[in-house]
């Protein structure tokens, strides 16, 4: 299992760079990802508010949200998640988010 | 190196048949002695065999279910693959798929395949698959760090953009319509390159509970398939008559003219029967021939095309053209197979495409509210009923929907249908009839 440094912190994570252990999860490990995903600088209030909505959506129902009440329920229309978060919301946000990969029919 | 011991997967070489084994074994040859400056593993090809024999010999696959891979900005177009022994096949430890979208109808220059074949050898596996069942030029095989390479070339090079992937709309694809077949009734290419360029965002970044496929029959001949592969098929009808040439069906009858274009040669068939090859072969008997002169009674046409292919110098299709919209074609995945249902029976297709831009807007809003996570719009069409969906494209039923009278009764009349209504009181009902 690859594993990726960060601020003096070790994180184990799969080879899309998905969190593994979901609990080590902290506010510095999405910051710490940001640049990884194409995100210059610090974190905005937009992109913690699509984070926490995914995390709280995550913790509620054990899965990601779907992309529609994503964007319906935080207010933010895909284009403006794809600016926020340049890989998606699939392969950024929710990776930054701490949570597993999600899965999909390819 | 040359650690390849391939017994089972050599059988696949066997027979007179073209071999993809043989075809991976000449590319893995080819990598061997070629002066590419190769950026992904130089064995690619060698451990991808390998992997595939010990798939043969477990008798289950090597590929981890899944992966997220992408290039910046796009949600799709790239399918991640990892191998799930990857100590043992380092060269495809990872070996992700590239789907891109093909231009209209398959036409290339051969130098746009030498450059696509350049770049895929250098910065791939090699190994191509044209095309995949959707349309796209299928890549098969990279790493992680290339995908963001090739997605630049891609673009900027070889001016080719990715396709769908995901729960996206997938690359649009048609026949090859007027560009080369006289029955086209549109222009399929332009329908489908509007179309594509007009839902971008759809086809770049998945938005939808799953799939979305839309496909461009010129004709009923179908070379794309669309009535069973498409969510939406567009295919190509008339409205008005067979045009006839007299001269040339009895041309045709003399022997003077080869039925199907000179198709079925290489064989003996007799002299040309009209009325075995023809008329008796019409599905909806409407069609008659006196020996002189050939009639067809065309409100009964269900343009099934077999006239027209076997005498296509004789008949032709109307001059008033337009499409049949249907929807909800699928392979079974909740559900079993569906070919697509008929809701529109006609529409003009002429640039800008506008009223079938409408249609497809409300059909997405509806899908994407009601439709589960997974379920294509033929499943949610099936769930919801016809009527419902009819509804929503804002169409009213008309018997062209239907493939016999009093077969799928889904009609049901709603008290605005009916001129004058009808009042309905319980207590007055209960009177009569007792619970």
């Amino acid at each position: 299992m690859p594993q990726l440094e960060m601020g003096g912190q070790t994180y184990e994570v799969d080879e899309d760079g998905f969190l593994q252990e979901l609990d080590k999860w902290n506010r510095d490990f999405a910051q710490g990802y940001a640049s990884i995903e194409g995100i210059e600088g610090t974190l905005t209030e937009e992109h913690w508010k699509l984070i926490e909505y995914i995390r709280n959506y995550y913790n509620q129902f054990g899965i990601a949200p779907m992309i529609r009440k994503m964007c319906k329920d935080t207010d933010l229309n895909l284009k403006r998640i794809y600016e926020l978060f340049p890989s998606g919301p699939a392969k950024g946000a929710c990776k930054l988010a701490g949570l597993s990969k999600p899965t999909g029919c390819v | 190196m040359a650690k390849r011991k391939t017994p089972m997967l050599d059988e696949l070489e066997n027979g007179k048949w073209p071999s993809f084994v043989s075809d991976i074994k000449q590319e893995a040859e080819k990598r061997k002695t070629s002066d590419i400056d190769f950026q992904t593993p130089k064995e690619v090809c060698d451990d991808l065999l390998d992997l595939l024999e010990l798939s043969f010999k477990d008798r289950e696959g090597h590929w981890k279910h899944g992966g997220v891979a992408g290039v910046f900005g796009y949600g799709g177009g790239v399918i991640g693959r990892y191998c799930d022994q990857p100590e043992e096949f380092p060269a495809v430890k990872d070996f992700h798929t590239l789907r891109v979208n093909q231009p209209s109808s398959y036409f290339y220059k051969t130098e746009f395949l030498r450059q696509m074949c350049e770049l895929w050898e250098r910065r791939g596996s090699g190994i191509t698959n044209m095309h995949g069942s959707t349309g796209d030029i299928i890549l098969l095989g990279t790493t992680t760090p290339q995908i963001e390479e090739i997605f630049w070339e891609l673009t900027h090079n070889l001016k080719q953009d990715l396709g769908g992937s995901g729960s996206n709309l997938r690359s649009p694809n048609c026949c090859i319509g007027k560009s080369r077949c006289e029955f086209a009734c549109y222009d399929t290419q332009e329908a489908c390159r509007n179309l594509t360029l007009e839902f971008q965002d759809e086809l770049h970044r998945p938005s939808f509970g799953y799939k979305f496929k839309m496909k461009f029959d010129g004709c009923p001949n179908g070379c794309v398939a669309s009535i069973a592969r498409s969510d939406m098929s567009v295919i190509g009808t008339w409205k008005d008559d067979i045009r006839i040439d007299q001269e040339a069906v009895r041309a045709y009858v003399a022997g003077e003219f080869k039925p199907d274009g000179g198709g079925f040669a290489g064989r003996d068939w007799g002299p040309f029967d009209i009325v075995k090859e023809v008329i008796d072969l019409c599905p909806t008997h409407c069609m008659a021939w006196n020996g002189n002169k050939l009639g067809i009674n065309n409100r009964e046409c269900n343009r099934c095309m077999h006239c027209i292919n076997t005498m296509p110098r004789a008949l032709r299709i109307g001059k008033e053209t337009g499409a049949s919209i249907l929807f909800g074609a699928k392979a079974p995945i909740l559900e079993g197979a569906q070919l697509s249902t008929l809701t529109i029976p006609f529409m003009p297709m002429e640039e800008p495409f506008n009223e079938i831009k409408e249609l497809i807007g409300k059909i997405w809003d509806w899908w994407s509210e009601e439709g589960r996570s997974r379920e294509r719009l033929g499943e949610l069409m099936q769930r919801k009923g016809f009527a419902k969906f009819l509804e929503v494209c804002e169409v009213k039923a008309d018997p062209r929907m239907i493939k016999e009278p009093r077969s799928n009764p889904y009609i049901f009349w709603k008290e605005a249908d009916i001129p004058g209504g009808w009042e309905r009181d319980i207590k007055d009902f209960r009177k009569r009839h007792q619970k």
